[in-house]
This record gives C-alpha cells, structure tokens and sequence, in this order.
C-alpha cells in the first residue's frame, strides 16, 4: 500500500473520445450523461437541423442518438461508458 | 446467412421489464425451481424507480427484493430489448425476439409475464424541443444515472406525485430548484392527501419530500406556455391561465403524469383498456399464457406493483394468492384510480400549442401540419407523424391527449431492431433447454 | 353518350381513382370521388410508389411506358410532398443466365422509347456499392422514378378538385346499379361510374376477377445514400407470376427521407393483414443476400398491404357491360402507382370516345365476362 495514497479515493474515471477528442469521464455513467457532462448540447439533429438532446432519459424518445463504435444511432442513455468508447455527436466536427 | 451467432434460452417463464413489478414476480417464480429470465432494456435492474447504477447501494426499499432476485436463480438478460414476441400455438410457447447491443437475443416461454412499466407523458409547448428541456421521471433518471445537476437552475412542471420525490433527489444533489409547478388545482391535490389518511405512511413521505425541497414554492394550478434560449433553454414561462411569469432556467423538467407502457402487451395481443393491459383478479391478460403486472396495468406506483408481481407470480406456480395479498392490491389499487382521478390533467394544457409547435419530434412534424379531422392513420400518413424511431411513443401519447387520437395497432418491430435481429428466429423447441442460471 | 358537361362519379379516392378523376375532371366532367375512408387509405397507402416501366407483356409494357411518360410531364407541377425522386431503376441479375434474358429486355425497352444501359458487374458495384460481389450485372432505367404514394394521390385530388371535383371521405358506397351508386340511404346519379376500388372492387362488381394479394413491407431508418437507384431483381417476374405459392423477391428503394424500403413478398390468403412472419424473413433475407450491409440497419416498421390482382396480370379499363354506365380501372396488382396516370388516360379517352395512345383492347373488362357471367 503506497504510503502517500490520498485518503480521500478519487471516484473511477474512464477515457473515452468523443468527436475525435479524448476526455475523461466518470466510469459508471452512461453515454448520455457523461456527454451531458462534457457540455455536448446537439447530441442529434432534428430533420430540419435544430439541436437535440435527451429528453426522457430511459430510452424511449430516441432523442440521444449517438454513433458508438462505429454504429449509428446508438440511444447513449442505454449504454455505458467503458473505456477507449467511440463517440460521435452532431457536434462533430467532421 | 452470415450474422452474429444466436443464442436461445428455453425457460418456463419470460419476465419483460425488471422494475418491482417484473422482479417481485421473478423471484418468486424461479425460487420455486422453476426457469426464469428476466429480459430488460437498462443495464441494471430496477426499473425506473428503483434505478441505481452498478456497484452503487440499491434504494433502501429495494433491497429485500433485489436480494431475492438474486438467490432466486432467474436469470437476468440486461441491456437486451424485446423486438418481437409470436406465440407458436402448436407447441404453446411463446417465441422471443430481442436485441441486445447489436446481437440477437432468443427465449422461448410457456408463459410470459409483461411488467414494462410506464412512460411519461409529453405535452408538446413551444421550445419544449430545446437541449436542456427533460421529463420529470427523465431528470431522475438521468440524475440516477449519474447526472452532476450541483448549480443548475432548475424549474419542474408536471402533475402527479412524482414531482416531490424528483424534486428532492435534485436539491440533495445540489441543483437550485427554483419553482415546482403542478397543474391539477391545490383543492384536487389537497382532496388526494386527505385521502390518504389510511395510508399515513405516504402522507409522511411525502412530507419528506417537500422538506427535501422546503424553500422552493411548489405551486397548483399552473403549468408550461413556453420554454426558449438560443440552442439550450435559457428560461421558461409558467402560466395559471390568467397571469404568465418568466424564469431563468438552465434545466426545465416538464411531463404530465405516466403512461403505460402497453406496445408489447398489444404486440402479443393482449386486451387494453384506456390505455391500460386488462387483467383478471389473477393478473393475467385476455391471452391465457400472457400476464401482465406493475404500471403496464395501470399506473400505481411501487407497492402495488410489487403485490401485482407477487400475485401473478403465485397464480403462474399454481399456489392459491393469500387474502392479505388480494386485499393489499385492492386498497393499494383504489388509492391508485383516486391518484389517476385527482391529477387528471386540465384541458388548457391543449392550448399551449402553436402551429409551429413541434409534435413528432422524430419526423419534425408541426402542429400547423395535422388536421384535427383527421385520423391518427391519416395523419401518419399524410405527414409521417408517428412513423419514426420512437414509434409513436412520445407524440402518439400527445396527440392522443392534443387530439382525443387512441394508439394505432403494433406489428413487429416492437422496438426498432437491426434487420439481422428481425432475421433471427427463435425456435418454440420445448425440449431441455441450454439454461444457466446466472445473472448477467 | 358521353362528354364535356356530364356527370361522373369515381368510387375509390386511391391513387388509380384520383388520377381517374383528375382527368376527367380535366376533360369538363362534373366529378364526385367517393371513398369509404380517407384518401390513398387502401393498397396506396402501402405501396412502395415505384414508377417502373415493366415488361411482363407487351401490354403491361405499353402501358407503364406510357405511364412513366406522363408522370415526366406532370412532375413540374408537383410539390415537394410528392417526394418525385427521378433514380431510375436497376435490375439486378443474380446469375448469368439473367444477363441473357437482359439483352432482350433492353431492346423491348428501347422500342417504347425508354433509356436503358446494360451493366456490367463492375458498373454495377460503382452505381450501388453495398450489392454484394459476385452478381452476374444488370439493366438501368434511367427514366424510372420513385415518389411517396399518399402525397400524389393528395396532389391528383387537388388537381381534380381545381378543376371542379368535390371528394367526400368517409363515404362508403353499398352498391353499384345503373348509373347510380348509393351509399347508405343517400343514391346519387352520374352519366359514368367508376369503380377504382382497388383489391375491394369485386365486392361492388361482382364478377370481378380481382383477388387480394398479400405483400410485406420494411422501412429502416435514416441511412442516406445506402442505396441510390429503385432495385429489383431479374426474378421479380417471376414472384409476381405465381398465382398460389408464397413468393418474394428483392426490391429495395430509396426513400428521400434517406429511409430505405425493403420488399417485397406475395401470397394469397385472404384478408388476413396481420404479419407472416415466416414469409417476412423470407424476404428480409433474399434482400440482404443481395445487400448484406442491409442486415445491419435498423428497421422502424412492418406492414402488409393486399395488391388487387387478376388471372392475366393485366388491369381492367374499360367499359363494364353488364350495368349501364359503369366502367372499371382496377385490378393493377403491384402497378397501381405507375399505372394510375396511364389507366387514367385511356379511361378519359375511352368514356369520351376518343382514339387511345395504344390499343386498349386487352384491358377491356370483357375479357374477363364469359367466366364472370359463369360465376354469377
């Protein structure tokens, strides 16, 4: 055990990238809220291109759509963050 | 053809939704031996109500029962979403379609017991399509989740006795909750806490809750116009119908009661009734080998889904249900239609709208687009109201409020699936199963 | 006799009824349309809205090409909910023995006019790049079209309506006599009547020779680009040829919503609308063992949809002898959608006694009276 260990433990975090960016993020949440977390406010677009983001939070509006791993339309409030995850949101620069 | 490999669990008993309701009857069921999976989208159990994250103490009220389930050798399918259920007649089994991540997921049950709980009822307002505008059950669930809400300026508009509990998780957890808005009129809201008086239990919890928010003013008779900022909600303006004011908000949790969650139940071919699966004294459906238990029967609350589960649970095993347990229903069942009575919501909430008020929200349908003469059929075809992802859950729900529109029928998907999920079959083999009696 | 300034009634508000009443609208009839639901609520409402020039026959062939032709020129006047997506189709050869059959084919098609271009298995895989490798080429039909059946039928009725015609919905018609339909206790009178009730036109002219046949349907969701062109394959004559076994064949198109729809299945059973679910995989696996990508979208919705089909695969046009002043347009299986505006014109042409584009006698509901008169 080191001797110099906090004695307070830092809650788990993972890393996971998100539009081509690393960021670090609690490692027991989902997808939704870890990137309601990183400030991400356009996770989908609506068909005439207005900002979406969860809404009812259990998987039923559809609204938090997201690319994980290379699949799209992924509902981000149905899935956990493990680390190294994939993310892609309408806020993605490419 | 090429695919992911396929997995088929034969059990006796199928359990659709892992909240109260759907674990009291698995536990019950499976500690007699019997074969049990319990299928559930979320990646833990619990439900709604009991949701916690993994690794995290369950609610207090939880654990007896979470513990049963897990000694009770059920097993537990989590994340996995059910696609599709076809009752096979010739060999009496039910074959199950689900989903889980992008893999097929297949069970075939003598008899399946539908606890899928409920949703929340959107109202459409404008703005209320923002970044930043939730549910009600929505922000909790997202808080449980995980959710850091310590500083956001929060405003909760709503009805029904969800709003204290949602209220309070968000003060404890640092949130300025700034106004909780309810629109059934304080002399209903106060005629339903008289009526509790037989269960004191409740009136104290709910007073618990209010302390839980003590200095925000929980205010009756009043409801949402509008939300607006530019690209997240900025601010909301509450209305009573005479007078309007303007709050700056960074968070607005804004849904109207619950509905349940009847899409698979109708899928099987189960009766429903205002909204609601019909069942018999014994919890079963109008389909024989079809039960049905929790919220998905009408909205009630954890007590009554838990007796629900349990009495479905004792009819499917053969034992006869004990009076207590009937009686416990009954009065817990009654207390649920005065809830549903006293919150019924006000008809200015249809008002709200505007032409240019989005409906469906998949299709980015507007109110100005549907014709109230119309039927549900016409509208859905005529604008693709409806037919999007969420297959009607969110908009169908309104609508059927905004324009007295009852559900459409359900075909297969009963949730959108991968098309290699839709081509997996599940065989209704009755012989001995490859069963493990693991949690997931 | 017949012409400008006498009364029709069209009993159906399908596609093949509003385009029926559009044109003799067009042509200074007063025009009722009547429907027992609401309009495009029948076999349109589940139909793919493929515009395609087919050959099953001469006829059919005459009669899509002609179709096609005028819904060319009826595009600039069509709205954008009409969804009139010019992609052409593509028959897609599965084997080589198909690509023999396709040399005949395209020149059938170049005889009436239409653009095609053979394909080789390399121009295929560059016009649709989620085919799987290893079919045997193909046929494009530049000129074919896709569009979304309910918004054109809402657009002929409009067009209908500008020129005079009135459109009751929930208006069911009980019975068909003399010039004359009643509905309920209400009987109205035209100088022509016509049944464009679609699968259900039987129930009105007994005699009829018209059948439903089933057909399944999926739509995925938003994958623009997935796929670019209407595709069917080569063997889709030959699913729509079986009259009594279950059939499917692959037939994928792209909606401009980028949702793509998957077909398509046939069998005979009835009215029965609930989901064969047998069959439904059936289909989805014919068209994944053409697209194999398709196996990874996700699918929203299911539905069935009864296509009215007759014994010749031919559509009824024309007069019906047996009761005075009734003519029929129905009976266009899975053509309805591309048909309506061709079966429209040599309808008007027909109940105003002018010469048609083509010969029209094998459409002629006569064809089919000595077994109705037998059945009866």
């Amino acid at each position: 055990m080191n001797a110099s260990a906090p004695s307070r433990i830092a809650p788990a975090q993972v890393t996971i990238v998100v539009d081509g960016q690393e960021r670090r993020v609690p490692a027991d949440v989902t997808v939704a809220v870890a990137l309601l977390g990183l400030g991400v406010r356009a996770f989908r677009t609506s068909v005439h291109g207005e900002p979406r983001a969860p809404l009812c939070g259990m998987g039923i509006c559809y609204e938090c759509r997201v690319d994980i791993d290379g699949v799209a339309d992924r509902r981000a409030c149905l899935v956990p963050v493990v680390d190294g995850l994939l993310v892609r949101t309408a806020e993605s620069p490419e | 053809m090429n695919g992911p490999a396929l997995e088929a669990l034969a059990v006796d008993v199928a359990v659709v939704g892992a909240g109260p309701a759907g674990i009291a009857a698995a536990a019950v069921i499976a500690e007699t031996g019997r074969r049990v999976v319990v299928l559930d989208e979320a990646m833990n159990v619990g439900g709604q109500i009991w949701r916690h994250r993994r690794g995290t103490p369950a609610p207090a009220a939880a654990r007896g029962w979470l513990r049963r389930l897990e000694r009770s050798g059920a097993t537990i399918l989590s994340e996995t979403s059910v696609v599709d259920v076809r009752d096979d007649v010739d060999t009496g089994r039910f074959a199950i379609t689900a989903e889980r991540g992008v893999s097929p997921s297949l069970v075939n049950a003598t008899t399946i017991v539908l606890a899928t709980g409920a949703r929340e009822r959107f109202i459409p307002f404008p703005g209320w399509t923002l970044p930043g505008v939730v549910g009600v059950g929505g922000a909790q669930a997202l808080l449980k989740s995980g959710l850091d809400v310590a500083g956001r300026r929060v405003v909760i508009v709503g009805s029904g006795p969800l709003l204290l509990p949602v209220a309070a998780s968000l003060a404890a957890a640092g949130a300025h909750v700034v106004r909780v808005s309810e629109q059934a009129t304080s002399r209903a809201v106060r005629r339903f806490a008289i009526g509790l008086w037989r269960r004191p239990g409740a009136l104290a919890q709910a007073a618990r809750y209010r302390a839980g928010f003590r200095s925000t003013p929980y205010v009756m008779g009043e409801w949402v116009a509008a939300a607006r900022g530019d690209g997240r909600v900025q601010e909301v303006t509450i209305t009573d119908g005479r007078r309007e004011h303007t709050i700056a908000c960074d968070l607005l949790c804004a849904a109207y009661g619950l509905v349940p969650n009847t899409r698979l139940p109708r899928l099987v071919g189960c009766d429903v009734r205002d909204g609601a699966v019909v069942v018999d004294e014994h919890q079963r459906t109008s389909h024989p080998r079809a039960y049905s238990v929790g919220e998905t029967t009408g909205i009630g609350g954890v007590d009554l889904a838990l007796a629900e589960g349990e009495l479905a649970a004792t009819h499917i095993i053969g034992r006869p249900a004990g009076a207590s347990l009937r009686r416990r229903r009954a009065s817990l069942h009654s207390m649920a239609t005065g809830m549903n009575t006293a919150f019924a919501l006000r008809g200015e909430l249809r008002a709200v709208v505007t032409p240019d008020t989005v409906v469906c929200r998949c299709e980015d349908v507007r109110c100005g687009a549907l014709r109230a003469d119309w039927t549900i059929r016409q509208a859905k075809l005529y604008t693709r109201v409806g037919m999007g992802p969420c297959q009607g859950r969110v908009c169908g729900t309104a609508l059927e409020f905004l324009n007295g529109w009852p559900a459409d029928s359900v075909r297969v998907p009963a949730e959108p699936a991968l098309l290699s999920t839709i081509l997996a079959e599940a065989a209704t083999v009755a012989a001995s199963p490859r069963y493990q009696g693991a949690s997931r | 006799m017949t012409g400008p300034g006498r009364s029709a009634i069209v009993v159906g508000a399908g596609i093949v009824g509003a385009a029926c009443a559009r044109e003799l609208a067009r042509a200074g009839m007063a025009v009722t349309v009547l429907d027992a639901a609401f309009a495009g609520s029948g076999t349109t409402a589940a139909g793919m809205g493929h515009l395609v020039a087919m050959d099953d026959s001469p006829e059919q062939l005459a009669l899509t090409a002609l179709s096609v032709r005028l819904w060319h020129e009826l595009r600039p006047t069509l709205g954008s909910s009409v969804e009139f997506d010019p992609c052409g189709t593509i028959w897609v050869a599965e084997r080589d023995e198909h690509m023999s059959a396709v040399r005949e084919k395209a020149e059938a098609y170049h005889e009436q006019g239409l653009a095609c271009e053979i394909l080789s298995p390399a121009r295929l895989a560059a016009l649709e790049p989620n085919l799987r490798v290893g079919l045997a080429g193909g046929m494009l039909v530049q000129g074919d079209a896709v569009l979304y059946p309910p918004g054109a039928t809402l657009a002929l009725l409009d067009d209908a309506r500008a020129h005079g015609a009135i459109v009751r919905e929930r208006s069911t018609v009980d019975e068909i006599s003399a010039h004359a339909v009643r509905a309920g206790d209400v009987t109205m009178d035209a100088d022509v009547i016509v049944n464009a009730a679609g699968a259900r036109a039987a129930e009105l002219t007994p005699g009829l020779p018209i059948v439903p046949r089933k057909g399944h349907l999926a739509i995925t969701d938003r994958a623009p680009g997935f796929v670019r062109h209407q595709l069917v394959e080569l063997g889709y004559l030959a699913s729509a040829h079986q009259m009594t076994s279950e059939s499917v064949a692959f037939n994928v198109q792209p909606r401009v919503t980028g949702q793509v729809l998957v077909g398509s299945s046939r069998e005979l059973i009835g009215w029965d609308p609930g989901t064969n679910r047998g069959l439904l995989r059936r289909m989805l696996d014919r068209a994944v063992s053409f697209m194999p990508a398709l196996a990874r979208l996700s699918v929203l919705r299911t539905w069935t949809g009864f296509r009215p089909a007759t014994p010749d695969k031919l559509p009824l046009i024309g007069r019906w002898e047996p009761v005075d002043g009734l003519w029929i347009a129905a009976g266009h299986e899975g053509l309805g959608i591309t048909t309506s505006l061709g079966t429209a014109r040599l309808l008007c042409d027909l109940v105003l006694g002018r010469a048609t584009p083509f010969d029209a006698t094998p459409f002629a509901p006569v064809r089919v009276l000595s077994s109705a008169v037998a059945t009866q």
